[in-house]
């Protein structure tokens, strides 16, 4: 187990790096000088530019500045945006009511496309389950963004049932909405591998054994069929968590939540390396960490997974 | 009736044989040689043709397509032609979806917008299983450490979500139009085939006609390209299929953003994020779009779970 760990986080490294090199080479080459347009119409003077240039490490070569980066990272000091405020400053603002609101979606997707999933799998073929694998095509097929203003429209503005936008108000009933909208399309996605695994695990050899010893179907369904379904669905969650926070930022601006989404949008518009890349960064190790815990559940899940 | 034994019974176990026609056998006996032998393909075009679902989807996608290639055979209204005085005005004979607020005619946009989009996912499909297939077939056949590189690469990629990625190289380069897109799509979004293509070579490589091939003196590099890659393309197909509909959904995401297509190009994402501003009073205009984006994307995710269906022998064992 402990080798296997050790496996893993070594392999994680190098993908960590190149994620990270990546962003920052992309960001490096992104067009315009963001200090000349700290100047305004009037234009800084050379030495001041310098000046800024040096204190941002901009004046030094792309690989000493990714390296820096790095540094920075590791020690949790990720320098000063443009506007002068810390970057981990900003990041404390944005992360905590994104993840809140991932976190939200997470928990919606798996209780309800497991839930439905399960029912679907049990009755496949039959109309209940027809009707559920249709519309989570329609979940899928249509848009977050179509889906995020018909939500607001109609639950926030016509029937008034939950606050159409969020502002500053984080609470779970302010960001319960938004989390539904945001966990849409992975619900459907949920649902169907739920109902695929079910399906198939109906007619495994160990289900039949469990029914022939007389079993009750309850605890067939329970034990012997869901837990061996949820392999693949874990699977999926754990990927997922990285991809809702990054995918927020469609979310976030419908419903003007001040997260991780709308910061980043506007770091990038506003061409501030260092507040871009130290958002991704954190995505991406939110990712990778995500993925890690997947693999480690899986031995929970699944006892003919050992680890040695 | 039945035939003489060969084996003459012994005394007191009289031989019973029962007909032919009334044994399993009858089934074998039925066989007719002369058939074409079957195989993969055949056998999921049998299967597929008898299913509502992909006859629903096929006349749809056909429909989209030729709608995509000829826009005029189906709209003389122009879809650039705004007449500000008809801003939000209701369906009139000739404009059955109405006039979003610039006054342009809603259905010709929604029938010239089918371009833009249809292109971006064909475009980034075909890309995106290039890349995806050529990594995922030699990280999967090779093996090894050339297998752990490239399966780094790959989880290099996938870390990184696709709009974020999608909105950095959109700053990047500016300029481009249907291309740039194209390009941020495909690069970002092939790590997904590659990892499939390479689960699947991986099951195939190790399967007996791929070590007779060997056995026989096929070169690794052919035994690659005519024996494993057409055996593991099945999968492949099917992700491919699904996945030109999330990039028609990314494309239109991203015009949502500001960050796809210029506003030069008409596409259902841009019309979709234009509507929304008229919402509260006629949203319809918001509908039309969205539709003709959900149906051609729903159309593609049919034909994905037909044709897997089709070609999953597991699924039709049962």
């Amino acid at each position: 187990m402990v080798r296997y760990l050790g496996r893993r986080v070594l392999q994680l490294i190098p993908v960590f790096v190149g994620a990270t090199l990546l962003i920052y080479a992309m960001v490096f080459a992104m067009p315009g000088d963001p200090i000349a347009a700290m100047g305004g119409d009037r234009g800084l003077s050379p030495a001041v530019a310098e000046q800024i240039r040096a204190q941002y490490n901009l004046d030094k070569p792309f690989f000493v500045q990714y390296l820096l980066f790095l540094k920075g990272i590791f020690t949790l000091d990720f320098g000063v945006s443009f506007s002068g405020q810390p970057i981990m400053e900003v990041v404390a603002a944005a992360y905590p009511v994104t993840l809140k609101l991932a976190l939200m979606a997470l928990v919606i997707e798996t209780v309800f496309g497991v839930f439905f999933g399960l029912i679907a799998g049990l009755r496949k073929g039959k109309f209940f389950d027809a009707s559920l694998l249709f519309v989570s095509l329609i979940v899928i097929a249509a848009p977050t963004f179509v889906i995020g203003f018909l939500m607001q429209f109609l639950v926030g503005v016509k029937w008034q049932l939950l606050p159409a936008t969020v502002g500053t108000d984080h609470s779970v009933k302010a960001l319960l909405m938004p989390a539904i909208v945001l966990g849409a399309v992975s619900f459907a996605y949920v649902l169907r591998l739920t109902r695929t695994s079910v399906a198939e695990n109906l007619s495994a050899d160990h289900v039949r054994t469990a029914t022939a010893k007389g079993l009750p179907r309850s605890r067939v369904v329970s034990v012997h069929v869901l837990r061996n379904s949820l392999i693949p669905v874990v699977t999926y969650l754990g990927a997922d968590l990285g991809a809702l926070m990054g995918g927020a930022i469609v979310t976030e601006s419908i419903f003007n939540i001040k997260g991780v989404g709308g910061t980043l949008y506007g770091a990038i518009i506003r061409g501030e390396p260092a507040t871009v890349v130290s958002f991704v960064t954190i995505l991406v190790i939110v990712y990778l960490i995500g993925n890690l815990i997947v693999d480690l559940l899986y031995a929970v899940l699944d006892p003919r997974i050992r680890y040695v | 009736m039945s035939e003489q034994s060969t084996i003459s019974p012994r005394v007191g176990q009289e031989h019973f044989v029962a007909d032919p026609a009334l044994t399993p056998l009858a089934v074998v006996d039925k066989v007719d040689e002369t058939e074409r032998p079957t195989n993969l393909w055949r056998d999921a075009w049998h299967d597929v043709r008898r299913r509502p679902m992909f006859w629903f989807s096929a006349v749809l996608i056909l429909l989209v397509l030729v709608i995509a290639a000829f826009p005029g055979l189906f709209t003389k209204t122009d879809p650039m032609f705004c007449d500000l005085s008809k801003s939000l005005g209701d369906p009139a004979a000739g404009h059955p979806f109405g006039f979003d607020r610039q006054g342009c005619d809603v259905y010709s946009r929604v029938i010239y917008g089918a371009r833009a989009s249809i292109t971006v996912g064909l475009v980034t499909t075909i890309a995106v299983v290039l890349i995806g297939g050529i990594v995922g077939a030699l990280a999967g056949f090779y093996g090894g450490w050339f297998d752990s590189v490239l399966s780094r690469m790959t989880d290099i990629f996938f870390a990184i979500p696709l709009v974020l990625a999608a909105i950095v190289v959109g700053q990047v380069f500016r300029e481009g139009g249907v291309w740039r897109v194209i390009a941020v799509l495909a690069v970002f979004g092939w790590p997904q085939v590659a990892r499939i293509t390479r689960g699947a070579v991986m099951s195939v490589k190790n399967n007996d006609f791929i070590t007779a091939a060997k056995s026989l003196g096929v070169s690794r590099g052919q035994a690659l390209l005519k024996h494993v890659v057409p055996n593991a393309i099945a999968p492949v197909i099917v992700v491919a299929t699904v996945s030109l509909g999330t990039f028609i959904v990314a494309e239109a995401t991203l015009s949502f953003l500001g960050l796809g297509l210029p506003g030069s190009v008409l596409s259902w994402g841009a019309e979709i994020s234009k509507a929304q501003v008229s919402l509260r009073t006629q949203p319809m205009i918001l509908f039309y779009p969205s539709a003709a984006l959900a149906l051609t994307v729903l159309s593609f995710i049919m034909m994905g779970d037909v044709v897997r269906d089709a070609l999953d022998p597991k699924a039709r064992k049962r």
